[in-house]
């Protein structure tokens, strides 16, 4: 290193030039792999999205797949598919109705209000007034299976999700988180697919329409007329349990979806 | 000079980043608790690691020494905000696991341990050597920990069910703490007490020498 390195015109000069070729590597890098990043992220949020319903075959690309789904938005607050009005407002909120972003939407001082803690049991803090909902439609039109993200706050983090209904809107054919920092091996486990397994044929709501799903501590009793409303809760990680059984609780709920399943099992799709 | 065969070698056991340099704890603790995890950081610091050597090397000549600790940040920084990047659009999966760890690449002590002490004052082509050797020290430990926790505290080995588990049937009672970043403390710990049992050389020069407990005699 000599010397002549250390005047100050020598140092702004290899300041510049270093920051300068920097820059042009990292944004390049940036603006070139954007495409593949945003496609990466759309097909994993649509590998979720199967494979809550269990459609997921690993085989086949997620974007064929995702074909058999439609997509509509809900408002929320009403329970019926959001109008032409409010898609306009929903762009001119900066969001693509074609492609929402629902993870963005939840956030959006726009699309969101903050919640009354009362009523706030999944302790989301906000709620989104537009949801999206996934269906799969047999050749007839009529409703196979109807996809729902819902999320909730466990022991450490929001855990997000989707479950999927039959087209009865009652009955779950399958439920999975996607995104969580639960502990590994404990609160973790809602991503054990035995735990998952449990899901599948438990109704939603009793004979009488009254919210009836549940998680309860421990093992459920299979001879207990309730066992078909319940489902074990993960061992070890009771704040989690409760945590899953809040979520369940409220987007089932009237806050929730459940004006919009009222409108689906009374109106159809 | 030495040879490039004991440049590549010798940060692999006897000058291990990890286990004699102490560098790199941190991210050690954090990744670690499956193996393929382990693993993917491993690549990434060896990456990074090799590549700063490199360029640091080329431009040392004109580097100023008074900002040449901040030179050396934006070289690293470059290289892993590209790493990042490349990671989040050819192995999504594994990135979203990574998450933060991938950028803390930048404050792993052995990145800039090596720039600054080999680097800066080698040609290019023995600290590329250098940067890929300590990557592999690193990986070594990384694999090492990450094989431990994962077979032992999730019964299974990239994902592969090694041990049954209790919770599926089988027999194997996971060990939580295993999952959790202290038990990688205990982990290291070993490692680093099997390298010194093997390589006494290694051991250093006890800072102070207890004194012998006061006898009764003394006392009075």
């Amino acid at each position: 290193m000599s010397a002549n390195n250390d005047t100050v015109s020598k140092t702004f000069l290899v300041a510049f030039l270093l920051c300068l070729v920097c820059s042009i590597v990292v944004s390049s890098a940036a603006v070139f792999l954007k495409p593949i990043q945003q496609a990466n992220k759309l097909d994993d949020m649509r590998k979720n999205i199967l494979a809550a319903a269990g459609l997921y075959d690993p085989s086949q690309s997620v974007s064929d797949q995702f074909k058999q789904i439609e997509t509509r938005i809900v408002n929320l607050q009403t329970g019926v598919y959001a109008t032409e009005a409010e898609l306009a407002d929903i762009k001119s909120a900066g969001f693509d109705p074609d492609n929402f972003d629902h993870r963005k939407a939840m956030s959006d001082p726009k699309l969101s209000a903050p919640m009354k803690s009362s009523e706030d049991i999944a302790s989301l803090k906000r709620l989104e007034k537009f949801a999206p909902v996934y269906m799969v439609k047999n050749p007839n039109g009529e409703l196979e299976k109807l996809i729902l993200p819902i999320r909730g706050y466990g022991l450490w983090s929001t855990l997000h999700g989707f479950v999927a209904l039959q087209g009865d809107v009652n009955t779950v054919v399958g439920l999975g988180f996607y995104d969580h920092a639960e502990t590994p091996g404990l609160g973790g486990e809602v991503d054990n697919p035995s735990w998952k397994g449990l899901w599948p044929g438990k109704k939603v709501k009793d004979d009488q329409g009254n919210m009836a799903l549940t998680i309860v501590k421990g093992k459920v009793d299979p001879q207990s007329t309730n066992a078909q409303y319940q489902v074990d809760g993960l061992s070890g990680a009771t704040l989690t349990t409760n945590g899953l059984d809040n979520l369940v609780q409220f987007w089932f709920g009237q806050l929730g979806f459940g004006k919009f399943l009222d409108s689906v099992k009374s109106q159809g799709v | 000079m030495s040879s490039t065969k004991e440049i590549l070698v010798s940060p692999i056991f006897s000058k291990n980043p990890i286990a004699v340099q102490i560098l790199g704890v941190c991210s050690a603790l954090a990744v670690t608790t499956s193996l393929q995890v382990s693993l993917v950081l491993s690549v990434a610091l060896t990456v990074v690691v090799a590549f700063s050597n490199l360029f640091v090397s080329i431009i040392r000549k004109h580097v100023p020494n008074n900002i040449r600790i901040i030179v050396q940040m934006t070289i690293i920084a470059s290289l892993v905000i590209v790493v990042d990047q490349t990671l989040k659009a050819f192995a999504y999966e594994m990135s979203k696991q990574l998450s933060v760890f991938v950028g803390l690449i930048i404050t792993n002590c052995i990145v800039m341990g090596r720039a600054e002490a080999f680097a800066m004052s080698n040609p290019p082509l023995p600290s590329f050597i250098d940067g890929i050797g300590n990557g592999l020290g690193y990986s070594l430990v990384l694999i090492f920990v990450g094989s431990i926790r994962e077979l032992f505290g999730a019964g299974t080995l990239l994902g592969y069910e090694i041990f049954p588990l209790v919770t599926e049937g089988g027999w194997y009672y996971t060990n939580g703490l295993l999952l959790l970043p202290p038990s990688a403390f205990f982990i290291i710990g070993f490692f680093i007490w099997g390298l010194r049992t093997w390589k006494k050389d290694q051991v250093e020069a006890p800072d102070f020498v207890m004194k012998p407990n006061t006898t009764a005699s003394e006392s009075h």
